[in-house]
């Protein structure tokens, strides 16, 4: 008998959304189930690493990994289902550009186990114990994964093939990329599995954008009543759309909420945070430094804003001295 | 005709006694540049740190392409463009001061001190001033130090960072304006 593909999922620095969006494809999952074994699934099924390395190389057909890569353990993972995948795909953004995850890039890993384990309000650590690598607990010998310096996108740690981008990636990206992997449709190694242009191509309302769109002040969501109809950028709203991928076809927009950059950038962008940056700062309406400045004061993070998702992937990875 | 790599001593000998700041300078063609020129012709020294891009206007100057030379190795950058009002495009200087004062934020969130990222308008006539601010800035930055965002100890899987790649061809583009 025709023995199926077999695939697995797996997860690191991640949410669980992405197992979610997994279980998202409602009775589509039957098809893939119909289709392929899962042979490794932690969030869903009970087998474990060394089930995996007793696996031969390449005996799974793809392995779609979500989360950033930020412990020992992580790393060590996505090495070995590299070895034991055909096709290593990176699921959502945290794998594809570093994610959520990835703004603790703008902090160093001592301050982040100082707030963590001794500052943060509620913690109750009276011994002031940190995570060791190698801890005693009376006669037990203890070992906890190494907490590295810098959080890593997937393709900063293994080759990767393949990469769904989204926050999480939406069924429609993850049916397709499925059947294309099924059918050995697959395009051009290396690909992003959505289409490669901006978000507001596909945006429902983008025959509202103005041809110039002028800003006074930058406004929150909470601050103003958003108009439903109208362009979230001729509104004044932060939307990260004309420097994001599309493929989403807008759901945030679709709720109201300004685009805030999950998809990554298109395929010739190299840095979203300093390509959304450009976009936004020509669109103020202030030819003078000061005005300029004060308009951007209603910015009050642009960092965090531009680089939510790709701080790890982006041209400086991380901030100085992390 | 300087030596490079004298100038960059960090790259050749990390134990030199002094590590001259290593600037990377966007001149905009229509002024800048031609004031760079000019203090060529005229003879006027200044310090040999710059390593000038030519651009065809500030407003070309996309934030990528300084967070590019700050991660390979750059310990300043300078953008020149022509003064409010001469732009030879007539917009494209405001489109670059909006930038970088947005881009100034951001960098400050990254580690990199303001005196590392400058702003300047010259005009052709202005000769005497690319000295001046050449000089000011590596004096600023020799204050400051080394930058060091070049990271050698990175994981060797990060590849060398490649801006644009050429898009493959007959693809069509469809522009998107904001």
């Amino acid at each position: 008998m025709h023995e199926k593909p077999k695939i697995a999922f797996y997860w690191c620095a991640s949410c669980g959304g992405c197992e979610e969006a997994v279980i998202d494809l409602a009775e589509e999952i039957l098809d893939v189930v119909a289709a392929a074994d899962i042979v490794f699934w932690p969030v869903a099924l009970d087998f474990k690493r060394h089930d995996v390395e007793r696996m031969p190389r390449a005996s799974i057909l793809a392995t779609f990994l979500n989360g950033a890569i930020r412990t020992s353990e992580q790393e060590e993972m996505a090495k070995l289902l590299r070895e034991k995948s055909t096709y290593l795909i990176a699921f959502g953004s945290c794998s594809h550009i570093g994610g959520v995850p990835g703004l603790a890039n703008f902090f160093t890993r001592q301050s982040i186990l100082q707030q963590v384990y001794l500052d943060a309000p509620t913690t109750e650590n009276p011994n002031h114990v940190l995570p060791e690598t190698n801890g005693r607990d009376g006669n037990r010998a203890l070992s906890l994964p190494n907490f590295s310096e810098q959080v890593r996108s997937l393709d900063q740690v293994v080759d990767v093939d393949y990469y769904l981008p989204g926050c999480p990636p939406l069924p429609k990206i993850i049916t397709a990329a499925a059947s294309a992997l099924l059918n050995g449709q697959l395009p051009e190694k290396g690909s992003v599995l959505a289409p490669d242009q901006a978000l507001c191509t596909e945006c429902s309302r983008k025959d509202s954008k103005p041809d110039k769109i002028a800003i006074k002040q930058f406004r929150r969501p909470q601050e103003v009543v958003i108009d439903e109809t109208q362009c979230l950028l001729a509104q004044g709203l932060l939307c990260l759309g004309p420097a994001t991928r599309a493929g989403c076809e807008a759901p945030c927009i679709q709720g109201n909420m300004p685009c805030t950059g999950c998809c990554g950038a298109p395929g010739r962008v190299r840095d979203q945070g300093a390509k959304a940056l450009s976009a936004i700062a020509s669109l103020i309406d202030s030819r003078d430094e000061a005005e300029i400045d004060q308009i951007l004061a209603t910015i009050p993070d642009p960092a965090g804003t531009f680089y939510r998702y790709s701080l790890p992937a982006s041209l400086l990875h991380a901030r100085r001295g992390v | 005709m300087p030596n490079l790599v004298e100038l960059t001593p960090r790259n050749g000998n990390a134990s030199a006694a002094v590590a001259e700041p290593l600037i990377v300078g966007f001149f905009c063609t229509w002024c800048t540049y031609l004031a760079a020129d000019l203090a060529g012709t005229s003879r006027i020294k200044y310090s040999p740190n710059v390593r000038v891009v030519r651009v065809m206007c500030s407003g070309r100057i996309d934030p990528q392409f300084v967070l590019n030379a700050f991660a390979r190795g750059a310990d300043g950058v300078l953008i020149g463009g022509c003064h409010p009002g001469d732009c030879h495009y007539q917009e494209g200087n405001y489109n670059c001061l909006r930038r970088s004062r947005l881009l100034r934020r951001v960098l400050l969130d990254l580690g990199i001190e303001e005196e590392r990222f400058r702003v300047e308008w010259i005009s052709a006539a202005e000769g005497d001033r690319v000295r001046v601010v050449i000089d000011d800035m590596v004096g600023k930055l020799r204050k400051l130090g080394p930058l060091r965002m070049k990271r050698d100890g990175l994981p060797e899987r990060i590849a060398a960072p490649e801006l644009e790649s050429p898009l493959p061809a007959g693809v069509a583009v469809e522009e998107v304006t904001v």
